[in-house]
Formats: C-alpha cells, sequence, structure tokens
C-alpha cells in the first residue's frame, strides 16, 4: 500500500486505489482476513473520496494587474 | 519667314517653379489623385522604432512603396504587419518634399485573403513543428480534479461566463481569471504574459498557483483570433509547466496555440468540461465503488459461509471414523493371549536350555574350590606369628654377643696406666718447676747486687732529663725538666714550687720518661 496517509491523498489517488481495492475485494482471491483489512481501507478511502467531493467550493477572482501588466492582487469576481 | 516667326528658345514661355513650389504641386496632386487607395502587396522589412510608428514597405516582383503606420494606427490594427505577409494595405499616399519621396500612409492592413494568412500559418507551424513543440510526448497529462484554474481571457463577454457556468454545473472550483485582451495589438503580449505569470506562481504564495491553465476566446474572424496564432502565445503554451488548454474560437478554427497546448478544447464551454470531471458522477462512481465493495464482502463471507457447509456436510461421521480403529483393536486383542502363551513357552524353552547344566556337583566342585582357598587363608595368621618369633630369636642371639665386661676391662687397664704416666709427668713437671724457680732466684739476688737501686739506699741519686738518664752538667742544662731518684721514689725538679714525688717504681723495670700529661701539668 502506498505511504501517502489516505487524509492526505489527492482524490483521484484515493479514487484509484479504492477502485483497486473493489477490484480485488470482487476477484475473490484474498484471504477472509486481508479482505476484512481491505474493506476497511476501501470504507477509508471513500471516506476521502466523499469528503473531497464535498469540498466543492466556488471562489472566482480577477488578478490586478499594475501598468507594467505584473500580477498584483485579485478582486473578488461575480460569476453570475 | 524666320523673320516673321519669333523664334524663342524653347521653354522660355513657360513659367519657372521654385523647387519647393513643384514639391507642393506634386504633393497637392498626389494626395488628390491617390488619397484614399487599396493597394495589395506583400510586406517588405518592417521596422517598429521606439516611437510606436511602424515602418515597412510594400512590393511586389517589380517594385516597392513605403509604408507607414502611426502608432494610434497600429494599436487598433487586428493583423499585425509582418515581413513576408501578402496584404491589402488601405490608406492615402503622400510625399515627403524634403527627401523627395513619397510613402504610404496606412490607415488599416488586412491579410490579401484567407490564402496568404493561412500560407503564413503554415509557415510557423512547420517551424514550430520542426522544432518538436508539437510532439505529442511534450503534451502534459491534464489534472484529474484540479483545486485552482487559471483562466487566461477577456474578463467581460461571454467566454467567462460560459465556462464559470460550465464549471459550476460540473465542479464549483477556484478560478483565477487573469484578464487580457483577446484581439489587437495587445492581445499576444498580455496572453503570453498573463501565461508566464501563472507560471511564475509559487503554490505557497500570495496567489494560489493554479494546477491547470485555459485560455481562451469566443469565436470571430480569423483576423480577431490571429493573436493565437502568433509565434510567442504558442511558444508560452508549449513552455508552461502547468498544463494548459487552449480553447479559442469556434469548433472549427484552429489557431497555433492549439497545436502547443497540452489538450485543444473547442469551445470555451468544453474546455471546463475537459478541466473537472461532474462532481454527481463521481460521487455516483464513489458510491458505487462502496456498495461493490460491500457487495464483495458479503459475498466473500457468503461463498466462505458456503464452503464452510459443504466442507461440514462433507465430514464423516464421528462413529464411521472408529469403525476402522475399532476393528484393528478387536483383531489385535483376540490375538493378544494367543500371543502371550506362545511368548511364556518360548521363554520357557529357553529358560531349560540354560538350566540344563545347572546341576549339584558343579556347584560342589566350585564350592570345593572357595572353601580350598579360605583354608590358605586361615593358616596365614600362624605363619605370620611363627615368622616373628624367628626373627626375633635371631636378633636376640646377637644381642647376647654385644657384652660390656671385655670393654669394661680394657678401660680399667687402659686408665691404670694413664695415672702412672701422669704422675710422673707430674714429678718430673715440678722438679723442673722447683730448679727453674730456685735459679730464677739465684738469678734475681744476683741482679739485685749488680743493679743500680741496691745504691740508691746507700745515698746516690739517678738524674734525668727529658725521660733519658743525665751523666754530665751540659746534658742537664739543656734539658727542661730535671728528674731525680732516689731509693723510696722520685723528684721532678723545674718550674714548680711544688713538685710532685712520683712514687718509685718496680726495681725490675727500667726507668721511663713520664707520660706527656704531667709533665704539662708542671708548667
Amino acid at each position: 500500500m502506498p505511504d501517502t496517509p489516505v487524509s492526505e491523498m489527492s482524490f483521484e489517488t484515493a479514487m484509484a486505489e479504492l477502485e483497486t481495492v473493489v477490484g480485488q475485494l470482487e476477484r475473490g482471491d484474498v484471504a477472509l482476513e486481508d479482505s476484512i483489512k481491505l474493506y476497511e481501507r476501501g470504507a477509508e478511502l471513500k471516506k476521502r473520496c466523499e469528503s473531497k467531493l464535498k469540498d466543492a467550493e466556488e471562489k472566482v477572482a480577477a488578478i490586478t494587474l499594475d501598468g507594467s501588466g505584473q500580477a498584483t492582487g485579485t478582486t473578488p469576481v461575480d460569476g453570475q | 519667314m524666320s523673320d516673321l516667326i519669333d523664334d524663342p528658345s524653347e521653354g522660355q514661355n513657360q513659367p519657372e517653379f521654385s523647387v519647393t513650389e513643384i514639391s507642393g504641386a506634386i504633393k497637392r496632386v498626389i494626395e488628390g489623385e491617390f488619397g484614399h487607395v487599396r493597394i495589395k502587396g506583400e510586406i517588405g522589412r518592417v521596422s517598429r522604432p521606439r516611437s510606436g510608428h511602424i515602418y515597412l514597405d510594400l512590393k511586389d516582383d517589380k517594385s516597392v512603396i513605403n509604408g507607414v503606420i502611426w502608432k494610434g494606427v497600429a494599436a487598433r490594427l487586428a493583423t499585425q504587419p509582418e515581413e513576408g505577409m501578402e496584404v491589402v494595405a488601405t490608406g492615402r499616399v503622400t510625399t515627403f518634399g524634403g527627401q523627395s519621396k513619397y510613402q504610404l500612409v496606412i490607415e488599416d492592413i488586412k491579410p490579401a485573403g484567407m490564402g496568404a494568412l493561412m500560407a503564413m500559418l503554415e509557415k510557423r507551424k512547420l517551424l514550430l513543428q520542426s522544432e518538436g513543440l508539437f510532439a505529442a510526448e511534450r503534451k502534459q497529462p491534464l489534472p484529474f480534479l484540479p483545486d485552482v484554474i487559471g483562466v487566461v481571457t477577456s474578463p467581460s463577454g461571454a467566454v467567462i461566463r460560459d465556462i464559470l457556468h460550465r464549471l459550476r454545473e460540473r465542479f464549483p472550483r477556484k478560478v483565477l481569471i487573469w484578464p487580457v485582451a483577446v484581439q489587437g495589438a495587445k492581445c499576444a503580449p498580455e496572453v503570453v504574459r498573463a501565461i508566464e505569470g501563472f507560471n511564475a506562481m509559487t503554490s505557497g504564495g500570495a496567489l494560489p498557483r493554479p494546477d491547470l491553465i485555459i485560455v481562451a476566446r469566443g469565436g470571430g474572424s480569423i483576423e480577431d483570433l490571429w493573436g493565437f496564432n502568433e509565434e510567442s502565445v504558442a511558444r508560452a503554451a508549449a513552455q508552461s509547466a502547468i498544463p494548459l488548454i487552449s480553447a479559442v474560437g469556434h469548433e472549427t478554427d484552429t489557431t497555433l496555440i492549439d497545436f502547443t497546448s497540452d489538450k485543444r478544447a473547442p469551445t470555451p464551454t468544453a474546455a471546463a468540461e475537459l478541466a473537472v470531471p461532474v462532481r454527481l458522477d463521481l460521487l455516483a462512481h464513489i458510491d458505487g465503488q462502496g456498495g461493490r465493495m460491500t457487495r464483495a464482502m458479503t459475498n466473500a463471507v457468503q461463498v466462505r459461509d458456503q464452503r464452510l457447509r459443504d466442507l461440514a456436510r462433507a465430514l464423516p461421521r464421528l462413529e464411521t471414523l472408529l469403525d476402522g480403529p475399532r476393528q484393528r483393536l478387536d483383531t489385535w486383542g483376540d490375538r493378544l493371549p494367543a500371543a502371550l502363551i506362545r511368548s511364556v513357552q518360548v521363554h520357557r524353552v529357553q529358560l531349560s536350555e540354560r538350566s540344563g547344566s545347572l546341576r549339584p556337583s558343579v556347584l560342589r566342585n566350585r564350592l570345593e574350590m572357595d572353601r580350598r582357598r579360605v583354608d590358605i587363608a586361615t593358616r596365614l595368621a600362624p605363619g605370620l606369628a611363627r615368622a616373628i618369633a624367628a626373627k626375633r630369636e635371631a636378633l636376640g642371639r646377637r644381642a647376647d654377643r654385644l657384652n660390656l665386661a671385655p670393654l669394661r676391662a680394657d678401660i680399667a687397664r687402659k686408665s691404670v696406666a694413664l695415672d702412672g704416666v701422669s704422675r710422673r709427668f707430674s714429678a718430673a713437671g715440678l722438679r723442673q718447676v722447683n730448679d727453674w724457680k730456685s735459679r730464677i732466684e739465684a738469678m734475681d739476688r744476683l741482679r739485685e747486687t749488680l743493679g743500680y737501686k741496691a745504691t740508691l739506699s746507700r745515698g746516690y741519686a739517678v738524674m734525668r732529663g727529658d725521660g733519658a738518664v743525665v751523666t754530665d752538667t751540659k746534658s742537664a742544662g739543656k734539658a727542661a725538666v730535671l728528674e731525680v731518684e732516689f731509693a723510696d721514689g722520685r723528684l721532678t725538679l723545674g718550674a714548680t714550687s711544688n713538685p710532685k714525688p712520683t712514687p718509685a717504681k718496680s726495681a725490675k723495670k727500667p726507668a721511663k720518661p713520664d707520660d706527656p700529661s704531667s709533665q704539662g701539668s708542671l708548667f
């Protein structure tokens, strides 16, 4: 298993591993005890994915530029 | 005839122009005649001095005309002049009297038809392709779910609205808009700066560094989109370390940036779709994964449960397991008594074989032998006693012969002889001593009569000086101390008023000088 803790995984990594876990469980060639561990791991990964999906915040800002065209900051933009 | 006819020199009658006058006249004619012209030609050398004006040559295969685009016009141009570009320039011809020159003041410049523009684009494409900037290996994969999306586009207009709208539908994200001009001369440099600016951000910096850049512009004429065909824009997109989606114009429009971007989206909306997955789809997918996992787990347990049952069923009954061993036990149990009996028989035979040779006579012989050995042992003690007695007797005999009597007789005899000898020796010695004594006495008597001592009692005295006998006055004068010996002692004469008489010495002893200590005391 990768070294990255699940809580720090990117959505993509967590989802990829979740799919692997599901695949392994579905093949059914894992010892029962290992499959319980796998299931727990999968549940953890699923939670991570869901939390990343819930973390869907829209925030739009436009870069403000100085006279020479360099970025100086941002101003919020109403995205509607 | 010639008299009648004035024969002035040729041209004499024409008015004369000054240079300035003629220059002015030419200017009027030319500007009047060519106040608004459209000229088709190929752009030759282009120079852009710091003033902001653009100077260029317009040429065809035979002729060339100088052209100028004033600064204000240059900024408005949709198509920036480039060497080799086939264009139609609109403007007026003017003269420059100071240098006897004429030039075209260009008000607008447009590519001379699609073919020309496309030919130029092809040229750029070939150049960039030869550098490998279009290679598929160069393309970076887009992040699956970017946290921050940088959008390079016009801040106003439908494009950014479309993108934000589609992002919100799919998966709301953080969006940073970098405002740029999307057409005109400023378009290319601003887009380049925006791409470089996003790349220059650091993930921990004041502004969040985007995980993805979208360069977008709505549809327009090929001239409108031309900024995205600029080489600088295409190169900036190729060099972006952040994955970049290009979305310029409509589906049918293809610009140079589309070849160097990591992904080309046909429209800005499509760019938003490429940028993020649909959140609800993902939720459903994750849910599906969870469901599959649970089912798989349940299934795994069920399968095992089923197998357990099957195996349990296949397990034979305990009774049947025991049948075989039990039968074996019976068989062997049956055979046990017979085997025991047989074993006893075998042993009995062995016993009788061994006991056959065990008879009383053998034992008796053995006993007899042992007894004889015991007899010999009993005779050992008296033998020893007898041996000791014999030895003692022999010792006694020897000791008897050791008698003291002869030794004693010998001693007595020898002591009598010794007595005789010693008696004789003693008498002889005594005689000898007496003899020597009388002789000494006679000698002494003689010595007394001969010695000076006898004379002392008759009034003589012996004078000594410094220990030696003084016989004359001369020696007496030299002596420091004089000593007079009388019959009853000695008297020292000299320095002291109280001379101390020294007791007389034995007559036998020769006179001696006084020891130095007594002498010293006299002084």
